[in-house]
């Protein structure tokens, strides 16, 4: 069982898709979560479908979404960090990691999850993934969290290799369906078309991955 | 927000023309595109609270429509607007969304920073 789990991710949802199954078991077995989104995902083209969001509302409805889903999966402690969707790679690197290692100064993980630098599509996320193994490199190795990284890019087995967690999600996947489903300015005409398809267009989401970071800095 | 109607849009921006306002302009295909796609070319770009002065700002076009808006040294465009609406704060919004609902290009002017 883990001490404590850290979660850094840029976009409310960010945790849904990948992660929630994996969070939720972790807290049905009382582990803590804390999990801090860097941004609101201001910037987001989704805005409802039928839309019921505009450019200036969606801060507010996704941090609403956010707390949601936190609620279904059982994160307790949720922090945002205040950043802006679309500018986590213009930041200042070194206060990223600041903001990100005090964090983990604060609650001690013993697993960090977040995204695999340069292997997962959204600048954003590569910025926060960058971020968080910068702030965790600076901690002496025997002293180092795990790290659990998200990779999706389509060239992420070819580099990196296959997955070495792979985890069967599917006796929680209705917390995992719901938490999806708490971001619904984001996720409702996606779950529609999906359900549309019918059949095992969802099976996908019962299977969780990640590759576990390999050191490539050592104090 | 609601599908945009010409003359009360055009009523709107003639109300922020001939002093300082503040812009957001903005244009995406998401930032997913070519991961979808690989032959989509990704482009976009966004300004928030841009500080402009316009001394004629007009609504065209049988919808979508194209908004101009007529700077000193300049111009502001936009093309492929659908909707709009006005904030409490008496902000203009607009907005074109695509076949599916989402945000394809945005265009809203605030007396005060956004």
């Amino acid at each position: 069982m883990e001490r404590h789990i850290l979660v850094v991710f840029p976009h409310p949802d960010d945790e849904a898709f990948g992660v929630s199954g994996t969070l939720a078991l972790h807290a049905e077995n009382g582990t803590p979560i804390t999990y801090a989104c860097l941004t609101l995902g201001e910037m987001g083209r989704n805005m409802g479908k039928p839309p019921f969001a505009n450019r200036e509302t969606l801060p507010l409805i996704r941090k609403k979404e956010l707390e949601d889903a936190c609620k279904i999966i059982g994160i307790k402690d949720l922090r945002l960090l205040g950043f802006r969707d679309k500018t986590i790679e213009f930041e200042d690197e070194e206060l990223l990691s600041d903001r990100i290692g005090a964090i983990i100064a604060e609650t001690n993980p013993s697993l960090i999850i977040t995204f695999y630098p340069g292997y997962s599509v959204h600048p954003d996320h590569d910025a926060c993934g960058a971020a968080v193994i910068r702030a965790v490199e600076r901690l002496p190795k025997e002293k180092r969290p795990t790290v659990h990284c998200v990779a999706f890019a389509k060239n992420c087995e070819q580099e990196l290799g296959k997955p070495d967690i792979v985890r069967d999600v599917s006796s929680v996947i209705d917390k995992k369906m719901a938490a999806i489903q708490a971001h619904r300015s984001q996720t409702e005409g996606l779950m529609k078309a999906a359900s549309k398809r019918g059949g095992d267009a969802l099976a996908w989401l019962k299977t969780e991955r990640f590759w576990t970071y390999k050191w490539k800095k050592v104090l | 927000m609601q599908p945009i109607r010409v003359e009360e849009v055009q009523t709107a921006l003639n109300r922020f023309a001939n002093q300082d306002v503040y812009l957001h302009l903005e244009t995406t295909n998401g930032a997913y595109a070519s991961h979808h796609n690989e032959r989509f070319f990704s482009a976009g770009a966004y300004i928030r609270n841009g500080r402009i002065r316009f001394s004629r700002g007009k609504i065209v076009g049988k919808g979508p429509y194209r908004v101009g808006l007529r700077l000193d040294f300049g111009w502001v465009y936009a093309e492929g607007l659908t909707d709009w609406e006005v904030t409490d704060k008496g902000q203009l919004l607009l907005a074109g969304h695509d076949y599916e609902g989402k945000l394809a290009v945005a265009l809203q002017l605030s007396y005060e920073p956004f």
